[in-house]
């Protein structure tokens, strides 16, 4: 479900008349602090901001870079199949092909083999930039089929989650259906003995919250992720009921027994490799 | 037969039932001979009957999957079972009285029944929270069913909720959680589970109690992942365009059956279970007892292994170019 409709930042572009005279594209003006900041430093902090730690929200290719060893999969699973349009729903083939093309995928997944901190690891990251990451069937049959092959070479599974679309609207009831598919995969998994470290991610929501997202043996996220089941606005039109600051921010779910830690992306990757060898194997 | 509250789209038919039984009972006070009379207009209602029943819209479907007169869980376990001893609390916080669940006998076997509670009006809707459950629903539906599986029993799920509650408290304490967990636990249990959807399907709300061997549906019961208001407020920004979503959504049960989600439609007397309460009760007993009869004597890990590929197996894609 399309809970929202765009990442809460923005670039701004300072013009050369106004009295800086930074060109276009170089800064970026905060949504954590309201500072202007060079992308440069951005960049160099893992698109963080250097001086409040805002977290930008991160393609999935970004996110592989920055978790994988050698920021590589040593092989990638996803990209050899593609949504189908099985209730002819309006719009839902050009809504893929620009996902495709804004993001290079053919869905809003991307996912493979490849080994973090040395620990060989199946490493799946859902894309906000594709449709929301909204889960339908491509995201619910390639963590199907990762999960399988993770439980197949006895591996441990990390999945990342950006996915604020929860179900995928377009694909009516057959996305529902991925929630138990995807759910019933991690209870092979578990069943397994073989370790699942969920990291949630701005934003995460819906049907992905209700599924793999919650399931993880550890659940992590990062600060101020938005996770949610319900959107803020759906609660507030159906039931007008007022939210409290910071409602559904990982700090408030941390309070509230929902989540194991928050990690700095700058840590994410080094926590991860630390907790990899409890794994089974 | 003549109903108090009608759809807008069957007034006219009520109208006339009403006409119809009036005239009976004064036939009957006045020993008046309006044989005639009430015949034609049978012929009237019949015809009318007829037109706006048998070509129901996705929209109509919707609205009587919805109907407050339409029987509810309640209604189901008192119709079906012999016997019931419902059992409360999730163990750690409250009891959600939007989820019922307990003990019932079918045909004198033990059984676990659970499912979403809507009241028939006001006051009922406001005691079962508008049958919108809370994490505490799905968690206390979690605790009984493993009560069924240590003791052997089969799960009989009714599913009829427009959604989990969707407010800060359910936030506040993990709904998403609460259901994620029952979908990956509900798809190891080692005890058959047959789930209904009797009136309304809200997506993972319904999802929640909705895993199981055999998913059969009401044929006038609406499964789907998004309310089609809801649609039609994300499509056109106009939630009075639902009629046109619940076409697009594709919630009907015989369009779930063609797209492999159910595995069985239920039929319901014509114009929907709340012109027959009784009929619809009897009808999901006899499909209770022969799915049941089946599934308990089969072999449990063979159970298992095609409940897995059952949801596995759903999911429409096709290869990449290239
Ligand atoms: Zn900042």
């Amino acid at each position: 479900m399309d809970w929202f409709k765009k990442p809460k930042y923005t670039t701004v572009r300072v013009s050369a008349k106004k009295k800086t005279d930074i060109p276009d594209n170089l800064v970026t003006r905060c949504p954590g602090c309201s500072e202007i900041v060079f992308n440069k430093e951005i960049e160099k902090a893992l698109r963080t901001c250097p001086k409040c730690n805002h977290h930008f929200n991160i393609p999935a290719r970004e996110r592989i870079q920055l978790l994988a060893d050698n920021g590589v999969l040593l092989e990638e699973t996803t990209g050899r199949i593609k949504a189908a349009n099985p209730l002819e729903f309006p719009d839902y083939t050009e809504k893929i092909e620009k996902g495709s093309k804004k993001t290079g995928l053919q869905d809003a997944i991307q996912a493979g083999i490849c080994t973090i901190g040395g620990k060989r690891t199946a490493l799946a990251v859902t894309d906000f930039d594709f449709m929301g990451g909204s889960m339908g069937s491509v995201i619910g049959e390639e963590i199907a089929r990762l999960i399988e092959r993770a439980i197949k070479e006895r591996l441990p599974v990390v999945i990342v989650s950006a996915s604020g679309g929860g179900a995928r609207m377009q694909e009516g009831i057959v996305s529902l259906m991925q929630m138990a598919k995807t759910s019933a995969a991690l209870a092979r998994l578990a069943a397994a003995k073989l370790l699942y470290i969920s990291v949630l991610t701005n934003p995460t929501g819906g049907g992905v919250t209700a599924s793999f997202a919650m399931l993880g043996d550890i659940i992590m996220a990062e600060p101020n992720a938005l996770i949610m089941f319900a959107g803020p606005r759906v609660i507030e039109q159906t039931i007008r009921q007022h939210l409290p600051k910071r409602f559904q921010r990982a700090e408030f779910l941390l309070e509230h027994g929902m989540l194991d830690m928050i990690v700095k992306r700058q840590e994410l990757k080094h926590t991860i490799a630390r907790l990899l060898p409890i794994s089974c194997p | 037969m003549a109903q108090e509250n009608g759809l807008e789209f069957e007034k006219a038919i009520i109208e006339l039932e009403k006409k119809i039984e009036e005239l009976r009972s004064f036939t009957d006070d006045q020993s008046l001979n309006l044989e005639d009379e009430i015949k034609q207009l049978e012929e009237r209602a019949e015809k009318l009957r007829d037109e706006v029943y048998t070509n129901l819209t996705p929209w109509q479907i919707v609205q009587i999957s919805r109907h407050p007169q339409r029987p509810h869980t309640l209604d189901y376990i008192k119709g079906c079972f012999e016997d019931f001893i419902e059992m409360h609390g999730d163990r750690a916080f409250i009891d959600d009285r939007a989820m019922i669940g307990g003990v019932a006998w079918l045909e004198k076997k033990p059984v676990m029944v659970i499912g979403t509670q809507k009241g028939s009006d006001t006051k009922e809707n406001l005691y079962y929270n508008f049958g919108l459950p809370l994490p505490e629903g799905y968690r206390k539906a979690r605790r009984l069913m493993k009560f069924a599986e240590k003791f052997g029993m089969p799960i009989i799920t009714l599913v009829d909720t427009a959604g989990a509650f969707p407010g800060l408290e359910g936030e506040e304490r993990g709904v998403a959680e609460a259901i994620a967990r029952n979908l990956s636990e509900m798809s190891t249990l080692r005890v058959p589970i047959v789930v209904v959807i009797i009136g309304e399907g809200g997506s993972g709300g319904a999802l929640g109690i909705g895993v199981g061997d055999r998913v059969l549906m009401l044929n006038h019961a609406a499964y789907t992942v998004i309310t089609p208001e809801g649609c039609a407020a994300i499509l056109w920004k106009d939630r009075a365009q639902a009629p046109r979503a619940s076409e697009i959504l594709k919630l009907t049960a015989p369009d779930l059956k063609k797209m492999g989600i159910i595995d069985e439609i239920v039929p319901e007397p014509r114009g929907g279970s709340h012109r027959d309460p009784g009929a619809v009760i009897q009808s999901v007993k006899k499909h209770l007892v022969k799915e049941l009869g089946r599934l308990t004597s089969a072999n449990i890990d063979q159970l298992l292994e095609e409940r897995y590929n059952k949801f596995r197996r759903i999911g429409f894609f096709v290869p990449a170019d290239g």
